[in-house]
């Protein structure tokens, strides 16, 4: 089932809230995960597992380093 | 038919013992030869200080040191002795293998000697073997030990490796009991993830780190969970996890995943590093040497490493 930009844009909110403590209104679509978020490389894989769960789809490791913005991660998702 | 010896009714831990090498390496001195700060390898490993090997230490003194401190608790003399495995991924040489040299050095007279690499699983899958060789009788009472010199295998300008490895050397006694005293080893590899960790250029450890994080964090905490039920052992019934410390990160995880909110979770490598096959038994020698593992506890061990391998089993603190 297709998620809209705004359930994954949510969930990814919680998911980052539950991680590593950041307040979902601070989770927006242009933010980086390094620069902005302070996300380290294993929180990625953490929230990559937690997204998983939540959205059915897998985020390889390999796809990581690409996904730098919340925005690329809903476009993964939405693919 | 064969005639066979008799089997005792089970085996146990009777006594453990560690050696660490004297000098320590804190975060700040890193800073000084890579870039990488202590912020940084607190938040993500969970290290403030390791021990590294000076040149006096090798794989074999330090099993040599751990072992005669295991030998000496137990109360036996090293002619009961009769099974001498050492678990290492990072042996100087080859040949001769290490057991042998050590069972030597320890006094102990013509014992069955090897060494067993299963990485940083090796504590785990040496514990199971020594465990059934007793019940199956072969064997009365074996030294089991895992010594490491991870700092002879890493790129010391690799801040992504450098930080975590450490030196130093664990052992227990297995002895035959009447009761058991360890549980089945639920032990596995995954032999087509064995490019995750290896020798890079023959010569330095390399992980993945994002694929090591997420193997460990994903899928290992079921095998500990077989080893409780095959153990017939409740996760509220622990006192204690022990896992290999990799890193705090994943131990923290793991542990989470347990439903032990009861159980004291080692943190041995904040001051101890990732030691590999030492870090299990180094872990269980320095948390009862403070007290907090009392005798008859139940406590769960976790390996896990290059391989990939896995082995967990519960075992009851002598």
């Amino acid at each position: 089932m297709a998620h809209s930009e705004q359930e994954i844009l949510e969930g990814l909110g919680e998911i980052i809230e539950e991680i590593v403590g950041t307040e979902p209104s601070e989770v927006t679509p242009e933010k980086s995960f390094v620069d902005d978020l302070d996300i380290d490389s294993l929180s990625m894989v953490e929230i990559a597992i937690a997204a998983q769960d939540k959205f059915g789809v897998e985020i390889p490791d390999d796809q990581l380093k690409d996904l730098k913005t919340v925005q690329d991660v809903i476009n993964f998702i939405q693919k | 038919m064969f005639s066979s010896p008799s089997a005792p009714r089970g085996a146990a831990i009777v006594a453990l013992g560690e050696y660490q090498p004297s000098r320590v390496v804190t975060n700040a001195d890193l800073e000084e030869r890579v870039d990488t700060s202590d912020e940084w390898i607190q938040s993500r490993v969970g290290i403030r200080e390791r021990r590294i090997a000076g040149p006096e230490d090798t794989v074999t003194s330090m099993a040599v040191a751990a072992g005669g401190k295991a030998l000496a608790a137990s109360g036996l003399s090293p002619e009961d002795v009769d099974l001498v495995i050492v678990a290492t991924c990072t042996v100087e040489d080859q040949i001769p293998n290490t057991a042998a040299t050590v069972a030597a050095r320890l006094g102990v007279p013509a014992p069955g000697a090897f060494d067993l690499n299963a990485a940083c699983a090796g504590f785990c899958y040496a514990l199971g073997v020594a465990s059934d060789m007793v019940r199956g009788g072969s064997s009365r009472n074996a030294l089991v030990i895992g010594s490491e010199k991870l700092s002879d295998w890493v790129d010391w300008d690799d801040r992504s490796t450098c930080v975590i490895f450490a030196d130093g050397a664990g052992a227990a006694i297995v002895s035959a009991s009447e009761e058991q005293g360890v549980g089945p080893v639920v032990w596995g590899s995954s032999g087509e993830r064995a490019d995750k960790i290896y020798l890079r250029d023959h010569q330095y450890l390399y992980q993945e780190g994002q694929a090591v994080f997420r193997w460990t964090t994903t899928e290992l905490y079921k095998v500990a969970l077989e080893a409780l039920e095959r153990a017939g052992v409740e996760p509220s019934e622990l006192t204690a996890f022990v896992p290999h410390q990799a890193n705090l990160r994943i131990v923290e995880s793991i542990a989470k995943k347990l439903g032990a909110p009861q159980a004291l979770v080692a943190r041995d490598i904040v001051t101890a590093g990732n030691t590999s096959s030492a870090s299990i038994p180094l872990a269980l020698s320095r948390m009862i040497g403070r007290g907090e593992l009392p005798s008859g506890s139940t406590v769960l061990t976790l390996g896990f490493g290059a391989g990939l391998v896995y082995a967990a089993q519960v075992i009851r603190i002598p």
